[in-house]
């Protein structure tokens, strides 16, 4: 990897910039990891994910406590998604890639999402079919291991992905494909520019923006502010009709699907107890106190 | 009349029946459950437009009825507008059916911007129906091509519901028709590029509705044509309503749909393919009624519990759900049933009738499940009471629906 500075990561809680960018409370897991591969023949690896809908009221436990409750729950792509394809649509406008790929993992509802991402310009879609049990348990690992194997297959330049899926907020998918592919990679990427053949990342970390430079092939992961994802016009709906989508399964890229994890159990977060107001800054510090606090 | 109606419409729907149609819509089987995966990408893109971006628009263009064209541009931009144009013209070939589900979900926005868009619907249906290939190509073309506006004048001060009883008199002189009278509530008035007008070439009084009036394409920018001041109305008030003046316009003869005469029939033809998108558009201002009394009534308490606790208000809710799925169903049958070719009449006027009865009871209910808020402008409610009424009153009354329907249905039973 090439980094022309480097910066101390400082933690911080995705979690809570989901919500505040998205207004929703934070959806559980129900992935399908979709990397947008993009290639100088780019192919822009979408990380095409199906997650709740955020018009969604209420997420509800499932009653054996394994996981969330899915049924009749709409899905749509996940929004980071969403700026990944945008990007990726805007660096073949702007003619620095050749051919835009949409990559989805799942089960067959996530054709839909790929079609979406065909009109909003991709050139042609892969499907990795993974359903039923294995879907369930899909996680970043296996997806890495399934966009690395496309990645060879297909010969990509450029693997763009939404940085975390706003329902399991792992934010490890792009970071494990760059790691298998031995690639460098610039992740919460706020603007990506193709300078020769290197890649310039502007990054969004809690200390303000780094700018790195990396080589290509690279992977990169999309933050909010890199752009703002069209509307698919309904013309081009009709049009992403005629644009192919293979299907693949994940044998047939070597890729074992199979969990290391096991969820043991999944818990609604706890009920937000009501406050109490005070008068004074005195009585702040008194409360505090009692309540062990401070 | 009746009888003379129904036998030109089977030969104009032949003419209209275009391979575009077979491929948008579910051809064999009117499947009300399951749409089809294009239909369903249409309706998400409308639905993602009109929640994030007309929703928060709404407020501000009902309080100063301002002519929301911005919105409108952005519609036309993402193919949400004119969809019945066909592909020769440079449109989608839109499908009755697909073009209900957007128009429904830009209702829930707001109806003020969906009248706006819909008016154009209504104003090109007749060239769509009736028009002659250079006819469709120059004044269908010219839509797709930019952002324009057009509009469907028959109604007058003096006739609304009797059509046929329209004063405005076109004269034959030479190669041009001379045109003088006076239209009302035209909507888009204001704004349009183009008019279908109806006009009375017949003056003779005992001629038949179905000889005595003519179609006309009329320019907006045609001398004599005198929009009126922007009406200040109840409700969609950022759609622009105006009377518009007719003195001494001239109009080509190039400009006549089909022929002298023919006009009563293209006129009365074309709601038969606009009164699903209504019946649409008035179903999308009940579901958000629903949805937003639905929203409050599990955020708002009395006697410690939510209200939609209270069963009150529990079945107010499932009353409104009720007769919002009756209605989404109503017009989806009649947007299916035209688009197989058939005559839809009866199933449109059943459409439109009773979703802008549920529209009015919906946000009436919604407004109740508010109380007091309900009645407040801060709050989105009010609005939709306001926009609903005018759902009973315009594309033909609910009284006119009760006629047609009664005449259709009586018409069945006889045979």
């Amino acid at each position: 990897m090439h980094r022309s500075s480097e910066v101390k990561h400082l933690a911080s809680d995705f979690n809570t910039r989901a919500c505040e960018c998205f207004g929703q409370p934070p959806v559980q897991p129900f992935e399908s990891h979709c990397p947008v591969l993009t290639d100088r023949t780019v192919r822009v690896q979408l990380k095409v994910l199906k997650v709740k809908d955020g018009s969604v009221f209420f997420i509800r436990v499932k009653p054996d406590r394994t996981g969330v409750v899915t049924d009749g729950v709409k899905h749509s792509m996940n929004p980071f998604c969403e700026i990944a394809v945008e990007e990726a649509v805007k660096l073949k406008e702007k003619k620095l890639v050749k051919e835009v790929v949409a990559v989805s993992c799942g089960p067959q509802q996530v054709q839909e999402t790929i079609r979406t991402a065909l009109a909003m310009g991709a050139d042609r879609g892969i499907h990795v079919e993974v359903s039923g049990k294995d879907y369930e348990t899909l996680g970043p690992l296996q997806v890495s291991k399934i966009f690395a194997a496309l990645a060879k297959k297909e010969q990509a330049d450029l693997i763009i992905l939404g940085k975390q899926a706003i329902d399991d907020d792992c934010n490890q998918t792009g970071q494990m494909t760059a790691a298998l592919l031995d690639w460098p990679q610039g992740t919460f990427a706020s603007e990506v520019t193709l300078e020769a053949d290197k890649l310039k990342v502007v990054r969004e970390i809690d200390g303000g923006l780094e700018t790195i430079k990396i080589n290509l092939p690279a992977v990169v992961t999309a933050d909010l502010r890199l752009n703002t994802p069209r509307y698919a016009t309904l013309p081009n709906i009709m049009k992403a009709k005629k644009k192919k989508i293979t299907n693949v399964k994940p044998a047939d890229l070597g890729v074992d699907v199979s969990s290391r994890l096991e969820v043991l159990k999944v818990d609604e977060p706890p009920q937000r107890q009501s406050g109490v107001k005070v008068e004074t800054v005195h009585d702040l510090v008194e409360k505090l106190k009692e309540a062990g606090r401070i | 009349l009746f009888f003379i109606y129904c036998c030109i419409e089977r030969i104009s729907w032949r003419l209209q029946k275009t391979k575009a149609l077979l491929d948008h819509t579910n051809t064999l089987s009117l499947n009300l459950t399951e749409l089809t995966d294009q239909q369903k990408e249409f309706q998400e893109v409308a639905r993602k437009f009109a929640r994030e971006e007309i929703v928060p628009a709404a407020p501000s263009y009902d309080k100063s009825g301002e002519y929301p064209f911005p919105l409108i541009k952005r519609a036309w931009e993402l193919g949400l507008m004119n969809g019945h144009i066909p592909e020769d013209c440079g449109g989608m070939g839109l499908g009755i059916f697909d073009a209900c589900l957007i128009t429904e979900e830009l209702a829930f926005g707001c109806t003020g911007v969906q009248t706006a868009i819909e008016a154009n619907s209504l104003g090109q249906m007749p060239v769509i129906i009736a028009g002659n290939d250079a006819q469709k190509k120059k004044y269908l073309g010219r839509m797709t091509e930019e952002p324009l506006m057009c509009a469907y004048c028959v109604t007058e001060p003096g006739a609304g519901s009797d059509v046929a009883g329209i004063k405005t008199r076109a004269v034959k002189k030479g190669d041009e028709y001379v045109v003088n009278g006076q239209k009302m509530w035209i909507t888009n008035g204001g704004k349009a590029n183009w008019y279908f007008l109806l006009a009375r070439t017949d003056p003779d009084p005992k001629c038949s509705a179905s000889k005595a009036f003519t179609g006309f394409i009329v320019e907006a920018d045609t001398p004599g044509v005198q929009p009126g001041r922007k009406e200040l109305n109840m409700g969609q008030r950022c759609s622009d309503t105006r009377g518009i003046t007719f003195e001494d316009v001239r109009i080509p003869k190039e400009n006549v749909l089909i022929g002298e005469g023919a006009g009563f029939k293209i006129a009365m033809g074309a709601f038969d393919k606009t009164r699903p998108p209504v019946a649409a558009g008035a179903t999308g201002l009940a579901q958000r009624a629903l949805e937003e009394a639905t929203k409050y009534a599990l955020e708002r308490k009395t006697f410690g519990k939510f209200i939609a606790e209270h069963q009150a208000v529990s079945f107010l809710l499932a009353e409104m759900a009720m007769k919002v799925e009756l209605a989404r169903m109503a017009y989806q049958r009649a947007a299916w049933e035209v688009d197989q070719g058939r005559r839809n009449t009866y199933y449109a006027s059943i459409a439109k009738a009773y979703a802008g009865d549920i529209a009015n009871q919906c946000a009436t209910d919604a407004v109740q499940i508010f109380g007091g808020n309900g009645f407040n402008s801060e709050y989105p409610v009010e609005k939709l009471m306001r926009d609903a009424k005018i759902y009973q009153i315009y594309e033909g009354t609910a009284q006119i629906q009760r006629l047609i329907i009664s005449r259709e249905h009586l018409g069945k039973f006889k045979q």
